[in-house]
């Protein structure tokens, strides 16, 4: 089983190796850079440059899901006819849309910390814990993202009418299947731009994580300034690459809206 | 012929069937419970850690903090609104270079993350000292204090030039032309009917821009700044106590919660004229 896993992550990481918008064969940094400050192997910061903007892209690519999962279940808690249910999850948004990111994932990064040693200790380990800044990350912008996200999925839900909650009962469909079938579809497509965003500002938010050692775009920009002594061409080609992630994610986005709003073309 | 002699006694309604205890019913009361046992929890953890010394020697320094992280955001935001103006214009101008600048403008600071932004003029105009030093601006930088107020007012400038387009953009174009049929000039036009029509739509989502400040600014704690982040990362730093953090966070709600509750009132009562 993990002799399979290796060879799924082996293969990913061929096909990652090959489309490297960066340090790949057909690479910016490779083509254009070399024999510069930016050259990729060891001569050069261009693989570390690369590796870090994987990392971000990933970071927000993992925490979109469970931003969204999460989201989408406090929206539903939001319209519940429960008050009590009601109540907490409007605590919820009110406290991570309140709270800084920085705090928010110093408190999880340092919380999970604390609360995994005490954990630990009852267990009789005494040792240092260190939590990986990739999932303390994930976790607080994930946190941070799904009390933006219930926000917008709310608005979106109330702009559906009731009247598609009927239809689906007098086609004798059971609520998860109206949920599925006829609200979900019609959701994603008021919802959309409003998700694209909390995409923009999750990726611009990744940025934060730099700072508990996640080595993502800033940090290995900083890294190379420091070493390189030229600061201000590696953090102008930070912002670069942050844009670059901006660009991309912005065709991508009204890509989507036109392929959700593909029955209402040519109207 | 028969009739009715007699008038039913009035009677109480029948009870209200009780409800039937629902799954929403039992997250519900779970999600609650947990909340409640969070603030239980960190109340009680205050409580048993207070420590009238640490209160002494670290309450002090956390209000100044609050101070300059006031003082950060309403600088910026206030400059910020100045130099707004000028970028909003060039948006909605007709000359292809200004509207193409003031676009690229904007386009930069809103596609790149503040701390990104403040890295690149904190650190990255540090390597310019000779020059900055020659032409005498160097004063100006050598703050770190200084370059996140240039850095926010920059940033949340082109935010609120968006905002400020939009909003002017969203007045109908019946006003203007209605203000030239009635001979106003274009100057108090502009000041008379389509800024306070555009202001009312731009309320709210300046609201949403300070408080975006407010909890922007924390991240000038890592260029040494010491607002409310940096004091905590210092007390923290020196007491290695997780109600330091705990105080900043109801300290940020606080702040926020304020701003929200004023911007609705503010709102409530500049839309008077328009409920009905």
């Amino acid at each position: 089983m993990s002799g399979l896993f290796a060879g799924f992550y082996s293969i990913l990481a061929w096909i990652g190796s090959i489309v490297d918008p960066l340090c790949g064969p057909v690479g910016v940094f490779r083509w254009l850079a070399s024999g510069t400050l930016l050259a990729c192997g060891d001569t050069g910061w261009g693989d570390e440059l690369a590796y870090g903007f994987v990392v971000t892209a990933s970071l927000a690519l993992a925490t979109l899901p469970v931003g969204l999962l999460i989201g989408f279940f406090i929206a539903l808690g939001k319209q519940s006819e429960e008050r009590t249910v009601r109540l907490a999850s409007n605590i919820y948004t009110t406290i991570f849309r309140g709270l800084p990111e920085l705090l928010t994932l110093f408190i999880v990064y340092y919380g999970l910390q604390i609360l995994v040693q005490q954990l630990l200790a009852s267990f009789g380990y005494e040792g240092p814990v260190e939590i990986n800044a990739f999932f303390a990350g994930m976790i607080a912008l994930g946190v941070v993202f799904s009390a933006y996200c219930s926000e917008v999925l709310l608005s979106a839900f109330k702009a559906i009418p009731h009247g598609q909650y009927e239809a689906g009962a007098a086609l004798g469909l059971h609520r998860g299947r109206t949920m599925r079938l006829i609200i979900l579809p019609q959701l994603v497509r008021i919802a959309l731009p409003g998700l694209g965003n909390l995409w923009m500002a999750l990726l611009k938010d990744t940025a934060l994580v730099s700072v508990v050692g996640l080595p993502d775009i800033l940090r290995q920009t900083g890294i190379a300034a420091r070493v390189t002594k030229q600061a201000f061409e590696f953090f102008s080609l930070a912002c670069i690459l942050f844009l670059m992630l901006a660009m991309v994610s912005s065709i991508v986005f009204s890509n989507l809206e036109r392929w959700t709003k593909r029955a209402e073309m040519g109207r | 012929m028969s009739f009715v002699e007699t008038m039913i006694p009035p009677q109480a309604p029948p009870p209200v069937p009780p409800k039937p205890y629902s799954l929403a019913r039992f997250v519900g009361s779970v999600s609650l419970g947990i909340w409640l046992a969070l603030a239980v929890g960190i109340f009680l953890t205050v409580v048993n850690g207070w420590d009238p010394a640490k209160f002494a020697k670290y309450g002090p320094s956390f209000l100044s903090g609050l101070g300059v992280t006031l003082t950060l955001v309403a600088c910026s935001v206030v400059l910020g609104a100045i130099l707004s103006l000028p970028v909003a214009l060039g948006r909605m101008s007709k000359n292809k270079i200004w509207s193409w600048l003031a676009y690229a403008y904007v386009y930069f600071f809103r596609g790149t993350p503040l701390i990104a932004q403040l890295f690149l003029i904190y650190y990255g105009l540090g390597s310019f000292r000779p020059e900055l030093e020659s032409i005498g601006l160097w004063w100006f930088f050598r703050e770190a204090w200084n370059c996140a107020l240039f850095t926010f007012t920059l940033n949340t400038a082109a935010y609120q030039a968006e905002i400020l387009r939009g909003a002017i953009e969203s007045v109908p174009r019946g006003q203007r032309e209605g203000a030239a049929a009635l001979g106003l000039p274009d100057r108090i036009a502009f000041y008379k009917i389509i800024l306070p029509q555009a202001m009312i739509v731009a309320l709210r989502p300046y609201g949403n821009e300070i408080i975006l400040m407010i909890k922007g600014s924390a991240i000038v704690a890592i260029v040494t700044v010491f607002d409310l982040m940096g004091e905590t990362r210092r007390a923290f730093s020196r007491t290695f106590d997780y109600q330091m953090y705990v105080w900043a966070a109801i300290l940020y709600l606080i702040m926020v919660e304020l701003l929200r509750n004023i911007w609705a009132w503010l709102e409530n009562r500049l839309t008077r004229h328009l409920k009905r």
